[in-house]
Parts: C-alpha cells; structure tokens; sequence
C-alpha cells in the first residue's frame, strides 16, 4: 500500500546521455501504472531508480511518502521482476521463491506456508522441487513473479515480464497477470514496449520518448486524444493518421483545406490558424462508395482484409491514409472513395512541435 | 536426398527402397562418426593414463622387475617395498608436507586477492581497467630467476627464507595474474539480473555475492584452483632457490634424486603425482555437479 512519487528525476550516463530527463510522475496507492515506450526512451531507467538499481543524479523518489532516493534496493520494500526472470540457477523453485523470505530470517513454518500460498497463486506447486533449467520459459516467468509477490511488497515493478514469451502465452499471462494484480492490489509500475500490453493492463499509461514522459493518462485517453504526434503514432494499430492542412474561418464554420478537397467542420479550437496537422484514427472515418455531403473525394489504393473489417489505404491530395471499412464495402484498389471524418473525433497538432492543439 | 530421388523412374516400390538405402547409408555414417569419436577419446584417455600407470606400477613393482625386460603390462609381483623405503628416507614425508602446505597456502591466499579482483574487472567498469588487465599478466613476464635471486635476498631480512610461506608467497605471486583472469571471466558469466534480483529480495551486495554469484562461480573457481594448484605443486625453481633444507618435494626430487636408483625415481614419481590426482578428483565433484545444474 504506497503511493510513488518521481520529483524531477533526472539520469545522465557517461556525463552525456540524458537517459531519463526531468521526469516527475505519480502513481497512487493501488494503482496500475504502465510506462510505455519504444527502446531506448529510459522507461527501463525510470524503473531502476524506483528500485534502487540506479541512483539519479537529480530529483527525489519517494513511496508511501518516505524518501528512498539514496536507499538501497532492500530497504525500499520493493520487488523487482526482471525481463530475463533471474530465476537462480543454483536453487530450486521452492527455495527461489522463498529466498527473500529467507533474508528477513521469516520462521520455518511461515516460509513454508507463504511460499506454497504464492506458487498457488501462479500454479506452480507441482513445480516446487525442479531447478530453473528444468522449467519453460512461462515457468520460469512465474517463479519470478510468484518470487515478487511472496514479499509482500509496497510496490511491484515488472520489466517487460512477457516480451520473452511467444505469442500465445504472453496472450495468456497478459489476462492472469492482470487478474493477479487486481486481487493483490499492490502498487505496480509496469515497463512495455508493447502498446497493446500497455492498453491491456494498466490502469493509467505513462508514455515516454527521449527520457521524458510525453502523455499521462488512462490507456483510453492516451489513445483517444495523444498529446504529442508522436503519442498518436506509437499508440494503436494502425498508427493514428496524420494529415497536413491549412484552416480557414468563415462566418461560424470552419473548414480544413487537405490539398485540393476541403472539409468543412463546426468548430476548430481557438488557437488554429493556418497550418495544422489533423489527426484521425482508422476506425473514425467512415468510407463512403458514392460522392456525400460532408465528405471529401479520395482513392483507394491498398485494400487488406483482416476478417473483422477490411483496412483500406486511401489517398487524399498526396497524403496517405488508413482507414477501417465494413467487411461489405466494395473496395477496389485505384477506384474513387470518399471519406467522412467524425468531426468531433478530428485532433488538431502543432506541425512544427507536434504538440496538440487544446480545444476550446 | 531430393536429387536421388529426382534422378529414380516415379515408381514408389523403387523410390522407397533409394529412401532406405540413403537412411541405411547415413546411419553408417553416423555410426562411424562416433567410432572415429571413441577411438579418438580412448586415444587420448591412454595418452595421459598409460605413463600414470606405467609409474604406478613400476612403483609398486619389487626392484627386480623394474630393471628386468620386457616390461609386464600387468603386474605380476606386488610390493611396497620401494615405496616405503623412498617415503621413510630422509626428508620425503616432511618435504611431501611442506608441498602440501605451500599449494593449499597458495591456493586460499590467490583466492583470496585474486577472486576479488576478477570480480572488480568483471563487474565495475573503471578507469584502466584494460589496462590493468595487461599489467596483471606483465608480472609473468619477469624469468622467475630474476624475481627470485632478490626475493630470496627479502625474504632473508624478513626471516622467512627457508620456511613454506616464502614459498607460499612467490608461488602465490605466479599463479596469481591467471587466477584474476580466469576468475574474472567466471564472474562475467554469472548474469548481473540475478545479483540485481538478490539485492531487490533484501540482499546487501555481500550477502547477494555469497548466495548467488558464489555458488555459481564454483565450478569455475574449482577449475581455477586446480590451476593452481598444480601450479604451485610441480613449481620447482623458486623452491629450489628460497629453501634450502626445508625443501618441497619437487625440490627434493630435483636435487637428491638425480644420482638415485631408477627405482627410486619412479617411487618419486608416484609421490608427487598421487596428492595432485587426489585433489583434482576431490574438486571435480564441484565441477560437474554444479556444471550440470546451471541454467541456459
């Protein structure tokens, strides 16, 4: 039961490399806080200095209100599960798990009965007596896990702990991870690179590129409205399109010049003017097979079934597109189409920083 | 396999047996394979076990038999006889002793300086440290003699000349740029996750190295010390050189034994090869019994 709190944490390598720069980030008591990145954005950084695995050179980290900046690892009442699992070799699952147990010098007969309670919990019991080598990958993962959890730990930190499993299984454990979780309601920061992982888990999303966290907020609102192109593009599949165009007010309306087709919308947000780059996700552009009011012409130029809906590449002007359409809708490659954007789906971006135009 | 049966008329009766035939074919291959495996691990297993048995024997073989010809393969007369005489002259068992007692001295005081410095190297990334790492091999390159004449002169003024820990201590010094090295790359291949991971169960960095990088390390730290062990075992000119009446065994061997009996010789054989093929026997446990158990 903690909260965490990240006060302009700040890391330099090699006196040049901002890995992590001037973060500051709160996750409350119980909550499921997913740090979400592509590689190399510090995320796993962040995570080291909550652990104490790394120390910042600026900035405090504190959980359940005490400062643990400069405290070792085991006095953060933290537990850590790594991406490679660090199953020890040299120990069999039983004295894995009970390892920590062991160094607070717990009794005989409450290591036994809470080590049994954890691998319960990951359904590992059958297991208890093998050796690291002896186990699969996805065994492995819940000796580590179940190594995390028999701590009792104010705060769970888990790097990456599916991206060494196939597909199948991290389908698997994504669900019973989550549900896990849920019933020990302790305070987790998750590390993914995965989107669809961090949509799927976490309670809030905290998304960051070079060392910095971008956007903070539920995995819904992170998707549907991404604070910076770049959020908007990592975020989903397909990426969330992007289209250069030119506004212009006229008596109440607004429209939305994209080359030679023009959209016309109720409203635009206060501070655009001239250049933006409109933002619309696939699934909100609704593909039409003949010319309609309110939408603007454009050509087909790829077509992929994907059994639920067909994904249709479009081309408006000479701006690329994705767009979902109806499994019925009869799309041809080099034929006419025309787009209805959901207006109040549109998102409206600087196009020289890329940041979002506020509504209102 | 494919153009086989590409080159065959397409009836199935004719490219069936092809298929066997070629199966038939590569499981003689394979058989001859492992033959040519076998004969090559026999021939290597004689290579070092025919002259230990060869001095084993002779050894144990009353002195008229060792001169006689031709040699007997097997045994036919047993005896302790030179065995005993050798081991009960002068100075045999106690310098036997002091041997023992400068290779376990050399062995636990290398460990103790040059693990710690392997792991340094392995671990902490520091100014110069490849540096350091040429350096720690550059003190073989002085000839012992050279090492040793001024040793011997220290070793005087520090009241130790004569006595097993000056032996101690310069074999210490020889073995020791191979023990940081070999510890060294030991300790990179325990993986740092799990030291990490140790120290987020409520390991001190201490406590995380002795219950995890340490029962990991020991199969290599086993393989090291019977380096050097060996080393300081059939070391002979520093010995010669810092004792004079408290001599190890090889340096009793070398001085007294050149005039000996034949006998004799082989007797002095046997006595220096039998302590290091115990101890290595003893290590091996930790070899493969920790070998087999670590993790892909």
């Amino acid at each position: 039961m903690a909260e965490i709190r990240l006060e302009g944490i700040t890391k330099v390598f090699d006196k040049k490399v901002r890995a992590v720069d001037d973060v500051d980030l709160t996750v409350a008591d119980q909550e499921f806080m997913v740090l979400l990145g592509p590689s190399g954005c510090g995320k796993t950084t962040l995570m080291r200095m909550i652990a104490g695995l790394e120390y910042p050179e600026h900035g405090r980290v504190l959980i359940g209100g005490r400062d643990v900046t400069d405290l070792p690892p085991r006095k953060r009442r933290i537990a850590m599960v790594f991406q490679s699992y660090a199953v020890f070799p040299h120990l069999t699952v039983f004295e894995n798990i009970a390892f920590g147990l062991r160094m607070q010098r717990t009794p005989k007969a409450e290591v036994t009965r809470r080590v049994e309670g954890a691998a319960d919990l990951v359904q590992l019991t059958p297991y208890l007596g093998r050796y690291s080598a002896q186990l699969s990958g996805g065994q492995r993962q819940r000796v580590a896990v179940a190594r995390a959890i028999v701590m009792n730990p104010a705060v769970l930190l888990m790097d990456e702990p599916l991206s060494n499993l196939d597909a199948l299984l991290r389908l698997t454990f994504r669900a019973e991870l989550k549900r896990l979780v849920a019933e020990l309601k302790t305070t987790t920061i998750y590390v993914t690179h995965d989107q669809v992982e961090a949509m799927s888990l976490g309670d809030r999303v905290a998304v960051m590129r070079e060392g910095k966290v971008v956007q903070v907020g539920t995995p819904m609102a992170v998707y549907d409205r991404p604070a910076t192109q770049f959020v908007g593009s990592f975020i989903g599949s397909p990426p969330m399109n992007f289209l250069r165009g030119r506004t212009e007010r006229e008596n109440g309306y607004a429209r939305v010049h994209l080359g030679a087709e023009a959209l016309t919308i109720p409203a635009l947000p206060a501070r655009t003017d001239g250049e933006v780059l409109v933002g619309i996700r696939a699934e909100n552009v609704v593909a039409e097979a003949t010319p309609t009011p309110g939408a603007i012409a454009a050509r087909t130029e790829v077509v992929e079934p994907l059994g639920s809906h067909l994904l249709v590449t479009a081309i408006v002007g000479d701006q690329r597109l994705k767009i979902q359409a109806r499994t019925d809708f009869p799309a041809q490659p080099d034929t006419p189409l025309w787009l209805r954007p959901e207006p109040d789906k549109l998102r409206w971006y600087d196009p020289a920083t890329g940041q979002e135009i506020a509504a209102g | 396999m494919t153009s086989v049966a590409r080159d065959l008329p397409a009836s199935p009766g004719v490219e069936t047996r092809s298929i066997g035939g070629h199966r038939r074919a590569r499981v003689r291959r394979r058989l001859f394979s492992r033959g040519l495996l076998y004969v090559a691990a026999t021939g290597l297993a004689l290579w070092v076990l025919a002259p230990i048995y060869l001095i084993t024997i002779t050894a144990f073989s009353p002195r008229p038999v060792v001169y006689g010809y031709p040699k007997e393969v097997i045994p036919s007369q047993f005896s302790t006889d030179t065995i005993s005489f050798f081991a009960n002259a002068t100075g045999v068992l106690p310098s036997l002793w002091r041997s023992v007692l400068v290779a376990v001295v050399t062995l636990v005081a290398s460990t103790i300086i040059g693990a710690p410095a392997g792991y340094a190297i392995a671990r902490f990334a520091f100014r110069g440290r490849n540096a350091f790492r040429l350096t720690v091999l550059s003190t073989r390159a002085f000839p012992i003699v050279i090492l040793s004449i001024p040793l011997a002169v220290t070793f005087i003024d520090w009241g130790i000349y004569d006595t097993v820990w000056s032996v101690a201590l310069m074999h210490t010094a020889l073995a020791l740029p191979f023990t940081i090295l070999i510890t060294s790359s030991i300790f990179v291949g325990v993986p740092k996750d799990l030291e990490e991971a140790a120290l987020t169960l409520g390991c001190t960095p201490a406590t995380a190295f002795l219950r995890v990088v340490l029962p990991l390390a020991l199969p290599g730290l086993a393989a090291a010390s019977i380096f050097t062990f060996v080393l300081s075992w059939n070391e002979v000119f520093a010995a010669v050189i810092l004792t004079l009446r408290e001599r190890t065994l090889p340096a009793l061997v070398l001085s007294q034994l050149n005039d000996s009996p034949i006998p004799f010789r082989f007797a002095a054989a046997w006595f220096m090869m039998a302590p290091s093929l115990l101890f290595i026997f003893v290590i091996r446990r930790y070899l493969l019994g920790l070998w087999g158990r670590v993790s892909r």
